[in-house]
């Protein structure tokens, strides 16, 4: 029951702290509740529709179906994490200024950006048909165990969960006025990690065999599997053994997402009304 | 057009062919089963310094995770499916794997020699 609560812990906080950065950078938009759980729910909906087609989806194109569809899904949630990255920059003032009144009133003025919410889904949508799958398997192979297992499973639910809803509480605790500038961080982070992953799956599947040597080797100093190891993995993409391309990919990502913000920003500083909206009276 | 001129067409015609060899040199390929919980060969020996096609073929009703940090690979295989993996190109030496799912008895080692 133990081991199967930590593998179910293990799937299950990853996308639980990608939740939570998400919930705390969006903190007081808008709708967001409604896209947030909008994307956690078609997150878990696609996981299912995932698993049970995992046969079939796996035997695509010689035995590397699941890889491509990997790639595509990393692709996308890159892009739009970037994408989110850069926007905020062009709406950063506007967001601090409603976060401010966090708590008084939810203003309609900043809507909560739908690119998270794809970002969202597809977070919850990749590890939680992992997770699907395992647990069909436990509860299909183990007929008579079946209940200690599925108990495990759920504990391992919910200790994911909530690792994801520590991590939003304690960003709650940053000032307004510095919230989006740390959950942008985060973000930018979590594109990097995303794009790691996106480098190592390309290599897996044989579409690249670019860089694919192994950097250095930090798994005797802290091990991948380890609770530390686990949490940076899924925070800021720590890998034992990256190989070269995980790395370039890694550092393009920052570098990229950097740059354009800081092009926007310098854009919008040379023509200071444009992209901001009137202020509007708050209620 | 200069560079039709300057041997362009020719050079590209050889890149491509050169490539199209590439693609068309099949890397070695090798197979793992996975049976009740275990994988067999538990000991599989490669070539190092090549890029190798490793099918998992998951002959258990259930699922597994093919993992290992060392090749830096993870890989779900649906109850009796088959899944190919490629890794490498290694250097001399053992690259330990294990199935997460089952740590207990899905244990194996690749050795690059």
């Amino acid at each position: 029951m133990f081991a199967t609560a930590l593998i179910v812990f293990r799937e299950t906080l990853e996308a639980a702290l990608f939740v939570g950065i998400i919930a705390a950078a969006t903190r007081g938009l808008a709708g967001r509740s409604r896209w947030l759980s909008g994307g956690v729910l078609a997150g878990v909906v696609g996981a299912l529709v995932l698993a049970a087609g995992a046969d079939r989806i796996g035997a695509l194109a010689d035995g590397i179906g699941q890889d491509l569809l990997n790639v595509g899904i990393l692709s996308v949630a890159l892009a739009m994490l970037a994408w989110h990255c850069i926007w905020v920059s062009t709406h950063g003032h506007e967001m601090s200024r409603d976060a401010k009144q966090l708590g008084s009133s939810v203003r309609a003025g900043s809507r909560a950006p739908r690119a998270l919410m794809v970002a969202v889904a597809l977070a919850v949508l990749r590890e939680g048909a992992e997770t699907v799958l395992f647990v069909a398997g436990l509860a299909s192979g183990n007929p008579n165990g079946a209940d200690g297992m599925l108990a495990g499973a759920g504990m391992g639910l919910v200790g994911g969960a909530a690792f994801g809803v520590l991590l939003y509480f304690g960003l709650s605790r940053v000032k307004p006025q510095h919230l989006f500038a740390v959950t942008n961080v985060l973000i930018v982070l979590l594109a990097a990690a995303i794009a790691s992953q996106l480098a190592r799956a390309l290599a897996q599947s044989g579409l690249t065999e670019l860089w694919t040597a192994a950097l250095w080797d930090t798994s005797s100093f802290l091990q991948p599997d380890s609770a530390l190891g686990v949490l940076l993995h899924a925070l800021v993409g720590y890998d034992a053994r990256p190989s070269g391309l995980q790395l370039a990919f890694y550092v393009a990502t920052v570098f990229v997402i950097s740059t354009a913000t800081r092009q926007v920003q310098l854009r919008q500083r040379s023509q200071p009304n444009a992209g901001q909206r009137p202020v509007a009276p708050a209620r | 057009m200069r560079f039709l001129r300057a041997g362009f067409l020719p050079r590209v015609l050889g890149i491509s062919t050169l490539l199209a060899c590439t693609l068309a040199m099949a890397e070695p390929e090798m197979t793992l089963v996975i049976k009740n919980h275990k994988f067999e060969p538990a000991e599989l020996k490669v070539p190092t310094g090549q890029r190798i096609k490793l099918t998992v073929h998951n002959q258990d009703a259930t699922p597994e995770e093919f993992e290992s940090h060392k090749l830096n690979r993870e890989k779900v295989i649906p109850g009796g499916a088959k899944a190919v993996i490629f890794i490498g190109p290694l250097k001399a030496g053992s690259y330990p794997f294990f199935g997460e799912y089952n740590e207990a008895t899905a244990k194996g080692v690749i050795v690059a020699e």
